[in-house]
């Protein structure tokens, strides 16, 4: 039985998981403790959790494994500046000195970090490197539930690959194909984030979420989608692409797009963040949505072409919008879908740690073909009764503690009726981006002012995201037309007819901002603006609290489901422990916290309508 | 050395021997950067440029 620690960490979404015998132990983000989002450090807090609940020190590990390959990364650079020479000296002169002096010594940076963590013999760690690409193939494929499956990685770039098609058997993984940088559809789809005045690399769901206000037959809409596939992207029959790069400006600059050029193809400049959003640039992202499903769905279709394989599984940040992934169940080119919930840079920790496992160590892989190994995706930590108390005393906060969990669910669901939103902390922390029921903050979806509420008053962010709802799983289709389960909140998918209201006729006419607040069905806080929802399914298996609270609110309302959104503000990391759940509780109009069996309510905490006190200074997404 | 010694080894793996001398230029100028950050050696990068 191995035990081994998988690493991210140096670009973005820095996190460590271990696996023991192929099982995954503990897995968490960096940012989660440090309260820096998408912290790009040395994941030392994460490292150190991690080995605490497996219970190990740094010498009981039989390998410590980084996910990409540096080296090849350096030559992808340097390739990459030669060919563009004399263009994109400025970034060359400013990514050297990080190369020289940090990057390409990262196996020093890697043994610095470890003393942080812990005392270790260096002569009994074993530190390998997996490549990025492998990392997200094995992090989907080893921790799904099938024994043989076609691999699909999309994402930004790893060392030379963006995208790559693999297959799966037993304990053993071959990539087949790769689609090499700079032709990238995660770079393609960032492109446009940025255009868009969204940060890259964290407001890619933005643009996903601002997609369904674009009209999707104007004329504007239907130009912008050509001018895309004309001019920027040639999508071949395989779902290659090729990206014309007098438009773009990331290979050698320091900006994503020629600004110029673009403004020139699409007829208006870029957007400045925090800009009023108009409806060009809703359209613009339902054009960029569109050909990004269109790319996916010709890449899947290769996959299966090629290995012949029913299930699939997906890896890579592109693999987590799911709006893609919902056309992807809908065309039915596999049986079976399988994404990994930590599709991004930090799931490489842990596919990093499981290729080594099965492909280095060449242990036996065994699968009940029902169950992943991701348990819920509840890997992080946990905090005892004891350390709860220890927050109460230390923030002075008013609680009732309920003895009875019945009792518990009971009040809540009858308070989430009445309209007050729930902060909700229990048991492990979820890994990976979505909260899912351990770390969220929770609402009543049938009252239709609950977005407006929850994305001013409670988030503090921009008006137009949508929220997603939690439903029980054996109610999904009373909602949903989405037959398989959804446990990551990685499918979208529409809301049943019989639940949708009837439009204003002159809907299409409107603005964005007017059909924003359009009552569209009798769950209207989680139906966005094409009646589809980012579902997630409970299950009592793996999130019995959860599944309870639901169940309870169902018992009372006769609907199960609830607005599921993340613990924390904007810019601000989902929270880890108590104290930063109760510090985010008092920073914002929540009504009331929960925290395993503690019950806190806002107006009968001490000094709770000054609200600032309890503000912490975030840098905005 | 180590990370030297890997370098080296990666660049005859990959066959990539044009990358030798420009990654042992970039090594030299990285060195002169980090002593140049605190020592007399700055000016002397400057003519080099």
């Amino acid at each position: 039985m191995k035990n081994i620690l998988g690493i991210s960490c140096f670009y973005h979404d820095s996190a460590a998981a271990i696996t023991s015998g192929g099982t995954i132990v503990a897995a968490a983000q960096e940012e989660r403790f440090t309260r820096r989002k998408h912290d790009a450090g040395f994941p030392t807090n994460a490292i150190r959790y991690c080995l605490e609940e497996a219970g190990l020190t740094l010498n009981d590990l039989d390998a410590i494994v980084f996910y990409d390959k540096p080296l090849l990364k350096f030559e992808r650079l340097l390739e990459t500046y030669f060919a563009f020479a004399p263009k994109g000296l400025l970034s060359f002169l400013k990514a050297m000195p990080v190369w020289l002096h940090e990057k390409l010594f990262l196996k020093k940076q890697i043994y610095d970090g470890l003393t942080d963590v812990g005392p270790y013999d260096k002569r009994k760690i074993k530190l390998l490197f997996s490549e990025h690409h492998l990392s997200h193939a094995a992090s989907a494929f080893y921790a799904s539930p099938y024994r043989n499956a076609a691999i699909l990685t999309i994402d930004g770039v790893g060392e030379w690959s963006t995208a790559s098609i693999g297959i799966g058997k037993e304990n053993k993984i071959s990539i087949i194909k790769e689609l090499h940088f700079p032709h990238s559809v995660g770079l393609l789809y960032s492109a446009f984030t940025y255009f868009l005045g969204f940060r890259v690399n964290s407001g890619e769901y933005k643009l996903m979420g601002l997609a369904p206000y674009g009209h999707p037959h104007a004329p504007q809409t239907i130009g912008f989608t050509e001018t895309i596939k004309g001019k920027l992207v040639a999508i071949k029959e395989d779902g290659s692409i090729w990206l014309d790069q007098d438009y773009f400006n990331y290979a050698t600059g320091l900006r994503m797009v020629r600004h110029d050029k673009w403004a020139d193809l699409f007829g208006f400049p870029p957007r400045t963040e925090g800009s009023a959003i108009e409806q060009h640039h809703c359209n613009l992202a339902l054009a960029i949505q569109k050909v990004t499903e269109e790319i996916v769905l010709k890449m899947a279709n290769e996959a299966r072409k090629i290995t012949g394989e029913q299930n699939l599984v997906m890896a890579g940040g592109v693999a987590l919008n799911c709006v893609a992934n919902g056309r992807l169940l809908r065309e039915k080119i596999f049986d079976n879908i399988y994404i990994q919930p930590a599709a991004g840079d930090a799931g490489g920790a842990l596919g990093a740690a499981l290729a080594v496992n099965f492909m280095y160590f060449d242990e036996e892989r065994s699968t009940d073909g029902i169950h992943d190994l991701m348990a819920g995706a509840y890997l992080g930590p946990e905090y005892s009764e004891k350390e709860i108390s220890a927050m109460n005393r230390k923030a002075s906060s008013v609680y009732t503690h309920f003895t009875n969990f019945n009792e518990l669910t009971s009040f809540i669901a009858g308070r989430l009726a009445s309209g007050d939103v729930v902060g909700w902390f229990q048991g492990r922390m979820e890994f990976g981006p979505r909260a899912l029921g351990n770390r969220s903050i929770l609402a009543d979806a049938r009252d239709p002012d609950m977005q407006k509420k929850l994305n001013l008053k409670i988030k503090y962010r921009e008006g137009f995201r949508p929220f997603a709802p939690s439903v029980l799983a054996e109610d999904t289709t009373r909602y949903f037309d989405l037959a398989p389960a959804s446990p990551y909140m990685l499918f979208v998918a529409p809301v049943t007819n019989n639940h949708r209201k009837e439009l204003p006729v002159n809907y299409n006419e409107l603005t964005y901002a007017d059909r924003l607040y359009c009552t569209r069905s009798d769950i209207p806080s989680v139906t966005h603006l094409d009646f589809s929802a980012r579902i997630q399914t409970v299950h009592k298996e793996t999130n019995s609290r959860y599944w309870d609270l639901i169940n309870a609110f169902k018992q009372q309302t006769g609907y199960s489901l609830l607005i599921n959104t993340s613990f924390n503000v904007r810019g601000e990391p989902i929270v880890c422990t108590p104290l930063d759940a109760y510090t985010c509780f008092m920073s914002t109009d929540m009504d009331i916290l929960v925290i395993g069996d503690y019950v806190y309510l806002k107006t009968e905490q001490p000094d709770w309508q000054n609200i600032d006190k309890w503000k912490r200074e975030f840098t905005i997404d | 050395m180590d990370s030297i010694k890997d370098i080296w080894l990666f660049i005859i793996n990959r066959k990539k021997y044009w990358l030798a001398p420009v990654i042992a230029v970039l090594l030299l100028l990285g060195i002169l950067i980090i002593f140049g950050g605190s020592s007399a050696i700055a000016p002397f990068i400057y003519t080099l440029f």
